[in-house]
């Protein structure tokens, strides 16, 4: 299988370049970690969605072009070169969505993705618990089978910008006898607002508000809100897990942006920097590139139906991208020295803080979507075959 | 870009790889590296037999043209075999006489290149000294936009890799002068560069395979050290490094294929990033096998001893990563 660039896709990326060109806002919008940037990020969501670009993979029936794995990835190129913002439906379209194409039902497509891709309701992910974190199947909110549905009850925590956002997709025990942890565990999807929900904020480390801990107090959610089948969502939870590391979080298009401008970044003061320096920009370039071909290679061989596809080496990838992510951001801060320190919303901030706020941003690579000590021994132990040790 | 390999250069890979594997290389490289360069040439007949000269070499001269891609596969596997010799320089020395436009000089060597009957040095830009002079039919030298052919040379001087003998070039007679010189030798430190960089890449592969069987049956504390977390990490780090060089030197193989521009830039990003990892894996191998990886008489010192004169050869790091910069 071949996987160049077509007529068509050349034409594709040209048109997004053209419509991106004409659209993406002059003046950065504000975090989307707090609430004006939320509702401001919101409004960008539907601009996108108005024109077809906010999930172009997916079917038109669903509010996308059809567009091919490729085709995203030229698309995700294009959005990040052009400087767009980030999405702040990401949660939704790229963990919740292509659950949704794979396990859910017609009815909940039909029901959940329009208003997704609009932007008008926006997704938390609810899997982390105080007590549940890397070793998430030990987690201990409860589903309780009650008529017609269930009664959640218990605690959730870090769930991303779950502070402003509608619903929230999670794991809860819903057979408490199960003989594995990994068993009787269902994915649910939930209200924010509903009675019996809590939302309490957590500031994070760079100081922005979005971060949120919920208490559920026997919410009820109806039947139709399970994804898959009851007891099985520890499995369901993992093919997200793989794409949450994988591709669709974290596409090239946003390093190689960076790479980018990183190199503008030396170039305008190269003698200045010093070549130590000059050799990390050297390396994020290479890191970003690497990356980039990488995926493309993962690309080609998922369009050429290869079922080897992603599983455990998304864990490659995540490691990759969080570690390439800091590398880029560090470079950047040290290139810019006194200037590189400076907060987003300072008025001296060379080019709005994107940088600082990057930095910041960036050391949560490793924690995130499953920590490189834990990707490590998934890499260890399922791509070099090391037996298992004591977690 | 094609991003995936065809059928054929599949199997032409895999064929060398097998063959490689049954042709005893431990006992070639001791052998090359006591200044007996007789199995080396023996082998080196193989691998001409099985077409891998010819990748640089055009098809009116017998070869089968310059085939960047096939050439940086072959080359991985020249380097999972730990195979001696002046390899690179010899298809470099090709792709330089192949640019040159000079039809007798061409016409001389490059048959003989491609039917590994002719055993050539290469010295241009890196340093003093000839790989292998002393083994070689004759060394090429490129002096600003000259180039001489000499047969002599001063002593032999070893390196960290005993296999990886060297030697400065001694007078010689001026074969072409002028800017063909120069852009011909532009061209092969490219080529050098990617045939350096996918023997690092395969050099790393090997060593990762060897460490991961050694500490999946070395037991220490009544349990096999690929149990302990910080063994498992250092060789998944390993595994990172070297999955993210081999798309690096792929695209780099295009690129000089299709004599794009930024060829340059790509064949330098890919010797950066596969030299690192190739050194990074023996790093990894040499502690994970402990003071046994110390040891001359494991084979696994003779892969040990190559990565790091190969991420230097043919461009260091820092040069290699100055010409990432320069776009
Ligand atoms: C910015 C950010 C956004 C997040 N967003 C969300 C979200 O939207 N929804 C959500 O559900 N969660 C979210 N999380 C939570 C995230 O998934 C967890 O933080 C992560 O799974 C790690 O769990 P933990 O924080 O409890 O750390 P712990 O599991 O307590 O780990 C602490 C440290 O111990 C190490 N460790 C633990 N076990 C092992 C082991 N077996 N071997 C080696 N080291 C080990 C870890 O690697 C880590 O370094 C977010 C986190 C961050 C930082």
């Amino acid at each position: 299988m071949d996987l160049e660039f077509t007529a068509a896709d050349e034409e594709f990326r040209a048109e997004a370049r053209a419509w991106l060109a004409g659209h993406v806002p002059a003046t950065p919008l504000p975090s989307l970690e707090t609430a004006e940037g939320f509702a401001a990020h919101r409004e960008w969501e539907h601009w996108l969605a108005a024109d077809r670009w906010s999930v172009v993979s997916w079917p038109e029936e669903y509010g996308g072009r059809g567009a091919s794995l490729l085709q995203w990835l030229v698309f995700e190129e294009e959005y990040y070169a052009a400087g767009a913002p980030g999405r702040v439906s990401q949660n939704g379209i790229r963990l919740l969505a292509p659950t949704l194409f794979e396990h859910g039902t017609e009815e909940q497509r039909a029901r959940v993705l329009g208003p997704m891709a609009r932007g008008e309701v926006i997704w938390a992910q609810a899997w982390s618990e105080p007590e549940s974190g890397s070793d998430l199947a030990s987690l201990r909110s409860a589903a309780v089978r009650t008529d017609g549905g269930w009664l959640l009850s218990g605690q959730k925590t870090w769930s991303s910008r779950a502070a402003f956002a509608d619903r929230a997709f999670g794991l809860f025990r819903s057979d408490p006898d199960a003989t594995r942890p990994h068993q009787g565990l269902t994915y649910l999807m939930f209200p924010l607002d509903a009675p019996g929900v809590t939302v309490r904020p957590i500031g994070r480390l760079d100081g922005k508000p979005a971060f949120a801990e919920l208490f559920l107090d026997e919410v009820f959610v109806p039947d139709a809100e399970v994804i898959g089948e009851p007891g099985q969502g520890w499995r369901i939870a993992m093919s997200t897990a793989g794409k949450e590391r994988g591709l669709t979080l974290r596409s090239p298009g946003r390093f190689t942006a960076a790479a980018e401008r990183l190199t503008a970044l030396w170039r305008e003061a190269p003698e200045g920097a010093g070549p130590a320096l000059g050799d990390r920009v050297a390396d994020a370039w290479i890191g970003a590139r690497a990356y980039q071909l990488f995926t493309y290679a993962h690309a080609s061989r998922i369009v050429a139906g290869d079922a080897g596809g992603l599983g455990a080496e998304s864990s490659l990838n995540k490691v990759f991208w969080s570690e390439l992510d800091i590398a880029l951001h560090e470079t950047a801060l040290d290139l810019l020295g006194p200037y590189g320190m400076l907060a987003d919303d300072a008025d001296e901030a060379p080019a709005h803080g994107s940088w600082a706020e990057g930095y910041t941003f960036s050391l949560a690579g490793p924690i995130y979507a499953g920590t490189n000590e834990i990707q490590r021994d998934i890499i260890a132990e399922r791509l070099l075959g090391l037996p298992k040790g004591r977690r | 870009m094609r991003f995936l390999l065809t059928d054929e250069q599949r199997d032409f890979a895999r064929a060398l790889d097998g063959m490689l594997g049954a042709s005893g290389t431990p006992a070639v490289v001791r052998a090359w590296a006591a200044g007996e360069h007789k199995p080396g040439r023996a082998l080196w007949a193989r691998l001409a037999e099985a077409g891998v000269f010819g990748l640089a070499v055009p098809e009116r001269h017998g070869g089968a043209g310059l085939l960047p891609v096939e050439l940086a596969l072959s080359f991985t596997e020249l380097g999972r075999h730990a195979v001696p010799g002046p390899l690179v320089e010899t298809v470099a020395a090709a792709a330089f006489l192949e640019r040159l436009g000079s039809d007798s000089l061409a016409g001389e060597w490059l048959p003989r290149i491609a039917a590994g009957e002719a055993v050539l040095s290469l010295c241009a830009g890196a340093g003093p000294y000839a790989l292998d002079a002393d083994a070689a039919d004759a060394v090429l030298v490129v002096r600003g936009d000259t180039v001489c052919r000499t047969d002599t040379h001063g002593p032999v001087q070893t390196t960290l890799d005993p296999a990886r003998r060297v030697a400065r070039p001694l007078g010689g007679t001026v074969v072409a002068r002028g800017p063909a010189v120069t852009a011909a030798a532009a061209h092969a430190i490219e080529v050098a560069r990617l045939a350096t960089a996918a023997q690092s890449l395969g050099l790393g592969r090997a060593l990762l395979a060897a460490t991961v069987s050694y500490v999946k049956q070395r037991t220490q504390f009544r349990v096999p050290i690929g149990s302990f977390q910080a063994v498992k990490h250092r060789l998944a780090d390993t595994l990172i490094a070297l999955e993210f060089a081999q798309p690096l030197v792929h695209a780099a193989a295009l690129a000089v294929a299709a004599g794009a521009p930024s060829a340059g830039r790509e064949v330098a990003a890919a010797k950066v990033a596969a030299g690192e990892a190739g050194h990074g894996a023996a790093r990894t191998a040499l502690q994970l096998h402990g003071a046994l990886g110390y040891t001359e008489e494991l084979d696994l010192s003779l892969w040990i001893r190559k990565a790091r004169p190969l991420r230097d050869a043919w461009g260091s790091p820092a040069d290699c990563r100055a010409r990432v910069l320069t776009g």
